[in-house]
């Protein structure tokens, strides 16, 4: 009941005229970015986050937050009508979107994939709004023992659960915990890892890492492609819009499906991106239509957008009531908390209640607002396409300089942004997922914080992280997130073969 | 802008990831390295500051191993990117480098416009007019929108020092 009250507030906090017009700004930007190659949800994000310095906290967030649900929109225009994917989470939205639009259904795709995104993140904001708060009054219990086995489980699902080799995803992640260490270490005030270079005495800024390897590493793979990039045209009328709205409810079951999917991998940090592969080849499975899929089948649009907009949308949780966020792009944010003074995590709930509360009042209105803009403004956002990609390019990259600049007035960032962006280019060809490495980044001093608090408690023993049965049971939910692909093929061997057939 | 002498050949992909996996087990070993230096036993405040990042790097040594291992062991014969590919990439790598090399000197503003125009005239090879009212107008832009409407500050150089900005 207090949640309700607490959550009124916070429309009425979003409500206010400059908080809705940052929200309209947000979205726009948003679909922007995700219409572009090059800028995704998380650089986006990072590129801009300088801009919300001067902003107080609460307007700030709603905008940042909305310029990453214009993003996940925006994934999906280019899918549907270029079968190029502005965003990886909507690399599964092509298989039937694509042909549905060659078919001339593009427009019943479209409002397929915006309504299906807006009831997958709908969805996860409910999730939201009832579980967040209980998480949290739950997390204020933890010790440093816990703590460390919530990042154990966050980290460990990675591994399980993304669909790169498990020792790459190890790798990479591993190479994020690294350069978190470089610097001043947080405990004893010692220099580590710096071989002399004053310039590392603060460590690497992940926001430098999201700009370098998002941004600037796309920008070189789509390099690889040539510079030939074709636009087209889109639009949707009023009557196509409520046609499809009409048929959509008889996939319910898809759609359902597709946000638990999403909810869960979005909690545990999977990401948008497996969360919308995996509804949508559960969905083909399952499906009386199965066999059409790829075909053009508007299930096919359905379930992959319900989920990476669910996963997208959830991944905020952890971030909220843990402080351990789900997504690169909810790291981002995170680091955004941090910037304007606030400690992510559940204290936030007690401290900053008109802020979190404020902010997920604002998940329900933008949208809300999204689709009806996402709706109305397709050609304009396909228009955008059409702009040759060698004058997009140089105009992405001086922006990511600008942004990497700005987050600490030090142009050594910008040829470290470089750096990263020839790194992620690199690891990106060679299948590492660079995920894990961003999230590490951010998480890594804080882990090996709690780790070393926890070791300090037990005098060096590791025992401590099975010490009670409530960080026994996160550690042991992770070991098997960690060994979920060993112990899933287990059972589908043990099951009959007729079953999986 | 497409190379048609080499477009079959370019280095292997098994190649360039064992390259890519040795380089990731090397820094790897470089932060045991760094760690050792800093003390990875106990101290007066328990761990020391190296104890956590020298167990990093063993993880990093060891799964770039079996990385390795794996791609070496893989009967896999398809090109990392063609010759031609590859230029592309580089060529738009290098003069990005020389762009980043060139911010603290002359500021972001100049820099921009120069990288921009270079951009759109040899990569796109796009008219003087279109060329002019991109270059000029993106960071025009980009002063009204960061340093007038969010007071966020952007390197300057000396024309701008000239022009009392």
């Amino acid at each position: 009941m207090e949640e309700l009250v607490n959550l009124f507030h916070g429309f009425a906090v979003a409500l206010q005229p400059f908080n809705i017009a940052v929200m309209v700004l947000g979205i726009v930007l948003g679909v922007i970015i995700g219409v572009l190659p090059g800028l995704g949800g998380a650089n986006g994000v990072a590129i801009l986050l300088p801009l919300t310095f001067s902003m107080p906290p609460t307007s700030a967030i709603i905008m940042l937050s909305c310029i990453y649900w214009g993003a996940l929109f925006g994934g999906a225009i280019t899918s549907i009508l270029f079968n190029i994917p502005g965003e990886p989470w909507s690399v599964a939205t092509t298989f039937d979107g694509y042909p549905m639009a060659q078919q001339g259904k593009a427009a019943e795709s479209l409002t397929a994939a915006f309504t299906s995104s807006f009831v997958g993140a709908l969805f996860a904001v409910i999730m939201i709004t009832l579980v967040a708060p209980l998480v949290a009054g739950f997390a204020l219990r933890f010790g440093p023992a816990e703590k460390f086995a919530v990042y154990f489980l966050a980290f460990c699902s990675f591994v399980g659960l993304s669909k790169e080799p498990p020792f790459k995803t190890i790798a990479a992640m591993m190479i994020g915990f690294a350069l978190a260490a470089v610097g001043l270490d947080s405990i004893t005030g010692q220099l580590r890892l710096t071989f002399g270079f004053t310039e590392m005495l603060n460590g690497f800024d992940f926001l430098i890492a999201v700009i370098g390897l998002f941004g600037l590493g796309e920008i070189f793979l789509t390099m690889e492609e040539g510079l030939n990039f074709r636009g087209g045209k889109a639009k949707i009328d009023l009557r196509v819009v409520l046609r499809t709205w009409m048929s959509l409810p008889q996939y319910w079951m898809t759609s359902l499906r597709s946000c638990i999917i999403g909810c869960w991998m979005g909690v545990t940090p999977a990401g948008a991106t497996p969360a919308s592969f995996m509804s949508y080849g559960i969905a083909k499975r399952v499906s009386k239509n199965g066999k059409n899929f790829g075909k053009g089948e508007i299930e096919g649009v359905i379930a992959p957008e319900t989920a990476a907009h669910a996963a997208g949308t959830s991944a905020l949780l952890p971030m909220l009531s843990l402080g351990v966020p789900g997504s690169p792009t909810a790291a981002v944010l995170l680091g955004g908390l941090l910037i304007w003074g606030l400690q992510p995590g559940p204290m936030l709930f007690v401290e900053q209640k008109e802020f979190v509360w404020g902010l997920i009042a604002s998940m329900y209105l933008g949208n809300l607002v999204g689709l009806i803009i996402v709706l109305t403004c397709v050609p304009i956002f396909a228009a955008i396409l059409r702009v040759p990609f060698s004058i997009i390019a140089p105009l992405i990259l001086v922006l990511c300089a600008i942004g990497a600049y700005s987050v600490h007035n030090s142009t050594f960032d910008v040829v470290m942004m470089l750096v990263f962006g020839v790194i992620g280019y690199a690891l990106k060809k060679c299948n590492y997922p660079l995920a894990p490495l961003v999230l590490a980044i951010v998480l890594g001093d804080k882990a090996e914080e709690a780790f070393r608090q926890s070791l300090l408690g037990s005098q060096g023993s590791l025992g401590i992280f099975f010490s009670n049965p409530l960080v026994s049971t996160i550690m042991i939910l992770g070991l098997i997130a960690l060994f979920w692909s060993v112990i899933s093929n287990g059972l589908s061997r043990l099951r009959p073969r007729a079953a999986t057939a | 802008m497409t190379t048609q002498s080499s477009h079959t050949t370019g280095p292997t992909h098994k190649a360039v990831e064992a390259g890519v996996t040795t380089v990731i087990g090397l820094f790897g070993a470089l932060v045991v390295y760094g760690s050792v230096k800093a003390g990875i036993n106990w101290g007066a405040e328990g761990p020391k500051a190296g104890f956590f990042p020298f167990y990093i790097g063993l993880f990093i040594i060891i799964s770039s191993l079996i990385n390795l291992f794996n791609t070496l062991r893989e009967e896999d014969g398809t090109l990392f990117a063609e010759w031609g590919q590859l230029r592309q990439v580089f060529s738009v790598i290098i003069p990005t480098g020389i762009y980043v090399a060139s911010l603290p000197f002359i500021g972001l503003y100049l820099a921009s416009m120069i990288f921009i125009a270079w951009f759109m005239r040899w990569l796109g090879k796009y008219n003087w007019p279109i060329i002019a009212a991109v270059a000029l107008g993106m960071p025009i832009v980009t002063y009204l929108i960061f340093e007038r409407w969010f007071l966020v500050p952007l390197p300057k150089g000396p024309i701008e020092e000239w022009l009392g900005l």
